[in-house]
């Protein structure tokens, strides 16, 4: 018999299918935090080091793929794949979990990419606090997959509308989370901006933990922040898959 | 296999479904014909469970389509209007997925796949990615989907909708022989006259949300329209004579007279015989067998086709007149 669990292996290993098929489509989405990690990282300034930045990069390259991935489904949507599935037995629930999870495989390979071509260039990697960032990396990947694919849902056959939003959405919370700069430099009212965007505090951990400091308090606060954002893009893409029709 | 009462589905004010009854049984091969917007879709959306009535009840496959969704989504089977295989996917493993979804275990579920890739002629693109099918392939790769289960019951919402008419004769030949082989019961909308008239055995009508006719396709047609016979005149005094003289229900438009006549094919010798020995012989004679349109047109006073059917170029008529030269 079928339950959660295996409904949601079913369309998470489906959703995977076409990435195993072409496993260098994983790497042909990373283009735009690879043109950050080689035109931007030589302008930085000289206290902020490879080892400061590339954190950044492997968030932001979570960022722009994960947030993308409704665009997956929105087809899906057009195309009538989605309707199909609905009419099928498996549970709502799975139909989001399953897709969002398999988020984390491309943004783990696209960690790993990154991390081994800056290996040459000085990059140090601590092993222990590298995985234990992937692992609030996914977390925080799950719940920005599902709020993807929600704003899919919601958006439905305007396809404008889901570009509209997360290209609104993206760079405000790219900036503000001091990807590629710090906020500590800027102004007090973008500190404070900064402050209210969980994002931030996944970069804060990330940096510390692939510096191989894992019992920084930032490590809590990050995970923190990725377990809300995770809980909350579950919760409200699963009631969006609920509701879909 | 099929049972809704007062089956009713409102959007926001617009009343798409207003209380259909519906009663279909095992093996029945039934098309619900209307013009875009009379409510099919709506009805195969709520009997699928993709949508939930408004109000009154509908037991599919012996189970009840709002408490008990699963249930009824293990049973059938659901082709929509659009191509259930991803795009970005490849067929195989679409319907290795589907088969899964179903609660089939992998080598099952591969080797029914296998199974329909061969019976559907799709092992030459099985193995493609979906976008490079053509639309003929897809839409055979779609009945796959749909039958990856076995289901007992079929729902197929236009099933031939954009295809030119090889494709669509091959696609209605399928769904034929699948219904003779398994005994599965099937459900397709439509509003292709002749796809209705030629597959099914039981039509029905539906218009504004409202089941308006329900019977055989012969019946339908007997009951509401009638073969016709039409005589063109060279002149509008013959025509008018020759109306004067003949035994049958006639109706006159200038030199065009038209002749309501069960049995027309038949009967159209001897009365051209008839209008020799009158004197009036006709410039030109077309016997009309009465097609869904002309009922459908009967029923509403509107016609099939002027309803907002969208219709390819390649599309064949659904009327073919037998004209004879005198």
């Amino acid at each position: 018999m079928t339950n959660l669990v295996t409904d949601t292996g079913v369309v998470f290993s489906r959703e995977l299918r076409p990435v195993l098929r072409n496993p260098f489509s994983v790497v042909f989405a990373m283009v735009q935090p690879l043109v950050f990690l080689g035109l931007f990282a030589p302008l930085l300034p000289d206290d902020l080091s490879l080892q400061w930045f590339v954190p950044g990069i492997v968030v932001m390259s979570c960022l722009f793929g994960t947030s993308m991935t409704g665009s997956n489904l929105l087809f899906e949507i057009q195309t009538g794949s989605h309707e199909r599935m609905l009419v099928t037995p498996l549970r709502r629930p799975a139909l989001l979990i399953g897709r969002a999870l398999k988020e984390i495989v491309p943004v783990v390979v696209q960690a790993a990419v990154i991390v081994a071509l800056c290996l040459p260039f000085g990059f140090d990697l601590h092993l222990a606090g590298t995985l234990l960032g992937l692992v609030i990396l996914s977390v925080f990947c799950l719940g920005l997959g599902s709020l993807s694919y929600t704003l899919a849902l919601a958006a439905k056959n305007q396809e404008w509308l889901f570009w509209t939003v997360q290209q609104t959405l993206l760079f405000p919370l790219l900036l503000l989370a001091g990807m590629l700069l710090p906020v500590e430099a800027g102004p007090g009212w973008l500190q404070a901006l900064s402050r209210w965007n969980p994002l931030t505090y996944v970069v804060e951990a990330e940096r510390a933990l692939f510096a191989g400091d894992v019992w920084a308090s930032t490590t809590v606060t990050g995970a923190i922040a990725a377990v809300a954002v995770g809980a909350f893009g579950l919760l409200v893409g699963t009631r969006a898959m609920q509701r879909s029709a | 296999m099929i049972e809704t009462h007062e089956l009713t589905r409102h959007f926001k004010d617009v009343q798409a479904v207003r209380g259909i009854n519906l009663t279909v049984a095992p093996g029945e091969l039934v098309a619900l014909l209307g013009p875009n917007g009379a409510g099919k879709s709506t009805t195969l959306r709520m009997l699928t469970t993709l949508i939930p009535p408004t109000s009154g009840t509908a037991k599919v496959a012996g189970h009840d389509v709002v408490r008990a969704q699963r249930e009824v989504r293990y049973r059938i089977g659901y082709i929509g209007q659009g191509n259930g295989a991803a795009h970005s996917q490849r067929g195989r493993d679409e319907l290795i997925s589907q088969g899964r979804a179903y609660g089939m275990k992998v080598t099952e579920a591969r080797r029914r796949a296998a199974e329909l890739i061969e019976s559907l002629d799709l092992g030459a693109v099985a193995d493609r990615t979906v976008s490079t099918l053509s639309g003929g392939q897809r839409r055979r790769l779609d009945i796959a989907m749909g039958l990856i289960h076995a289901p007992e019951l079929l729902f197929l919402d236009e099933p031939s909708t954009g295809l030119d008419p090889q494709n669509r004769a091959n696609l209605q030949q399928h769904i034929v022989e699948l219904r003779e082989r398994y005994g599965t019961t099937i459900v397709l909308t439509t509003h292709y006259l002749d796809e209705a008239d030629a597959m099914a055995e039981r039509v029905i009508v539906i218009d504004h949300g409202r089941i308006i006719a329900d019977d055989t396709p012969a019946r339908l047609k007997d009951e509401h329209v009638g073969d016709r016979i039409i005589l063109g005149f060279a002149h509008e005094s013959d025509a008018a004579a020759v109306a004067s003289r003949v035994p049958h229900k006639f109706h006159r438009s200038g030199t065009e007279l038209t002749i309501s006549v069960p049995g027309a094919p038949r009967l159209v010798t001897g009365l051209l015989d008839d209008l020799r020995a009158w004197g009036l012989p006709p410039a030109e004679v077309e016997v009309r067998r009465a097609t869904l349109d002309d009922v459908f047109l009967q029923l509403t006073g509107r016609s099939l086709r002027e309803g907002g059917a969208a219709r390819s170029a390649g599309d064949t008529e659904d009327t073919e007149p037998a004209l004879v030269e005198v």
